[in-house]
């Protein structure tokens, strides 16, 4: 079989997994459709929660960055992943005994607030679009390099999948697919890692074979030659990194406090019968996205590695055979400028090769003369990691609309059925929003995911940890800090990377950060802002105090079955 | 001692329960807090080592250390803090749990997982 048609194999029989669930886990009820229920199991909802996380960044372009960055790079493996220890130890258990259905229903009571509610509507909406909009534009790509069909029609088709099982299904489908789509796109990500970890070291284990001796006599191991092959051609080494200390720390800070804030990730520990049970599922979910982030590194470095030997000052007509497969893409490319008819890689002028950072996770089978349906495997990884957050994603803005500006706020005498008709209306205008993104991505749509961890990191996060760790902060504390990190953030961010991107280099940066690392800065200008503004106004009223004492206790939160 | 579980009305997200742990006395709910606390500081402690120090701060340094084919720092950077991430978060659930019973605030006795 061709691996075209084991492609269209793969893909169409995941689908057709997802809306098999999608129609057996209907979403009868508001609380089905928000919080599945509330009964998921801590292991279920841990894999749903690292298939919502894991993105078509995280599978199809992590490993690439890492690749180029060298050890720069480890700032989304430790942002992406040191996240989740604040998550599960500040966090979600809070929010689990807090027993609601959305972040801005924590933030509106606990501060007492119709306009903080509101604001950190805002935020969600904001941070979530920004998020989507790539995710779209993933499933898309996946699709054109695939399966040969152009990116919209690519676009449209993960649209009406997703439709399918959010609309439907609400949390409860979304949580059952993205348990299957974790099982694909681990698989996926793993069988390609190990078998081109043999292929390097002789070492079935990424992560032990990133450590081990290159199998080819020379006695160096991976990263040591690594190191000695790249700064021959002009490159930084590899395993040394060029940007300054604070700027790693601050971009590092941002990304963890960010991910800490994300409400799509937050969302997922509402699901859980037990307060117990939101810690459990937070470690869970970790060591899910462990196994994939511990291997990312390890990919990164053999691809580089194995790019640099194969391809570097070999003559075209000897270029293996995923370099020319891939060159009708456009992600690679050769271009003979001293007319030797040898492909030169280095860092100088003199560059004959041009490499995209996403073929080191697609190219990867081929890389490792893997058969054609590990091929077809990976398409179908990536397109399961794209699905699986953009569905996440659609929900926490379906349901910020239906239940808190809704129920919450317009309309608050709206019956249980209309506010799931409104959210799967809701869920149903935000899924095409997204695919228009995904279609006509605006320019700077690319640029500005990475920054939605800044704004999750100076808004919402604090926010929420205030609300818990401190009785005092008020609502005008807490609107206050809000709005002056996310405004800051925005503001120092447009203004490098849209309004003035000439300047945007380390001697202009405010203390040497980088826009990617300036949530950080506005997380500790909102927590100051908090905690000032509260010192002059007067403490919260005393129901919102117990409030407070209330969801500090963990016992108490069992949720009543209704079936 | 042991609290009756309470079932709060997470039907109806106006309603607040104000008895929702009058068993509990507020000392021991103070007590516990505590403790949760200082818990909170020693792991946050290791979490920030690992991450901000090992990785960030002090990973020139530790460079010079060589830890299974490793640059000590770099694999840090690129390994060993996740799993320490991942061991600090089922540390904390079991730690906590114990503090609970302690202090008969946990939740065991409530509606089972599925």
């Amino acid at each position: 079989m061709s691996t075209q048609l084991l492609t269209y194999l793969f893909v169409g029989a995941s689908f057709a997994l997802y809306i098999g669930i999608a129609v057996w886990s209907r979403a009868g009820s508001t609380k089905d459709f928000y919080v599945a229920g509330g009964g998921v199991h801590p292991v279920v909802n841990g894999m749903a929660t690292a298939a919502d996380w894991m993105s078509a960044a995280s599978f199809i372009s992590m490993a690439g960055i890492i690749s180029f960055m060298g050890r720069d790079g480890s700032v989304y493996l430790l942002g992406w992943t040191g996240g989740y220890v604040l998550l599960a130890l500040l966090l979600a258990p809070y929010l689990r005994k807090f027993g609601r259905f959305t972040v801005p229903d924590f933030i509106g009571e606990r501060y007492y607030s119709k306009t903080a509610r509101l604001v950190a509507v805002i935020c969600l909406i904001f941070v979530s679009f920004t998020y989507v909009a790539g995710q779209m534009r993933g499933v898309g790509i996946v699709f054109s390099r695939f399966l040969e069909v152009d990116v919209a029609t690519g676009v449209i088709i993960g649209m009406a999948v997703v439709f399918m099982y959010a609309v439907l299904g609400g949390m409860k489908g979304i949580t059952y697919t993205q348990v299957a789509q974790y099982c694909v796109l681990i698989f996926a990500y793993m069988v390609p890692a190990v078998f081109i970890s043999i292929m390097i070291t002789g070492n079935p284990i990424p992560q032990l074979g990133f450590g081990s001796e290159v199998a080819d006599g020379s006695g160096l191991s991976v990263l040591q030659k690594l190191d000695s092959v790249l700064t021959d051609l002009g490159f930084s080494t590899y395993t040394q990194g060029s940007k300054s200390t604070m700027d790693v720390f601050a971009i590092t800070a941002a990304l963890m406090f960010g991910t800490a804030g994300l409400p799509h990730v937050l969302v997922r520990f509402f699901t859980v019968p037990k307060v117990s049970d939101a810690r459990k599922s937070a470690g869970y979910a970790l060591a899910f996205i462990a196994i994939l982030y511990t291997t990312a590194p390890a990919v990164a470095s053999f691809a580089r590695l194995n790019l640099v030997d194969t391809v570097h000052n070999t003559a075209y007509e000897q270029a293996p055979q995923w370099f020319t497969n891939w060159e009708t893409t456009g992600l690679v490319g050769w271009q003979d400028k001293n007319h030797d008819g040898l492909m030169q890689y280095s860092a100088g002028a003199d560059n004959e090769v041009k490499i995209d950072r996403d073929i080191m996770v697609l190219a990867n089978p081929e890389i490792a003369d893997l058969p054609g349906w590990v091929i077809a495997l990976v398409a179908a990884g990536g397109v399961a990691a794209a699905l699986s957050t953009a569905a996440g994603l659609l929900l926490v803005i379906s349901s910020s609309v239906s239940h808190d500006l809704l129920k919450q706020t317009l309309m608050p005498t709206i019956t249980e059925k209309q506010e799931l008709l409104f959210a799967r209306i809701a869920a149903a205008v935000a899924v095409c929003i997204a695919g228009l993104f995904g279609i006509y991505p605006p320019a700077f749509v690319a640029q500005v995911v990475a920054f939605a961890f800044g704004l999750a990191a100076a808004s919402l996060f604090p926010a929420i940890v205030l609300g818990i760790f401190s009785k005092r902060v008020n609502k005008q504390g807490a609107i206050a800090g809000m709005l002056l990190g996310l405004i800051f953030t925005f503001v120092y961010i447009l203004y490098f990377k849209f309004i003035s991107p000439e300047l945007n280099s380390a001697e202009n940066w405010l203390l040497g950060i980088s826009p990617e690392g300036i949530g950080f800065i506005g997380m500790l200008l909102n927590i100051i802002a908090a905690f000032g503004v509260s010192h002059f106004t007067a403490p919260p009223p005393i129901e919102v105090q117990d409030l407070v004492d209330d969801i500090r206790i963990p016992s108490g939160a069992a949720v009543a079955h209704s079936h | 001692m042991s609290v009756q579980p309470q079932h709060h009305a997470s039907e109806n997200p106006s309603v607040h329960d104000h008895n929702d742990h009058k068993t509990l006395s507020e000392q021991n709910a103070a007590d516990y807090w505590q403790a949760n606390l200082r818990l909170l500081a020693k792991l946050l402690m290791v979490w920030f080592a690992v991450s901000f120090g090992c990785a960030i701060l002090l990973v020139d340094w530790l460079d010079q250390f060589t830890f299974f084919g490793f640059k000590l720092g770099f694999w840090f950077a690129q390994q060993g803090a996740i799993y320490v991430f991942v061991a600090l978060i089922f540390i904390y659930a079991w730690r906590i749990q114990v503090i609970e019973r302690q202090f008969g605030v946990d939740d065991d006795a409530e509606e089972d997982s599925l």
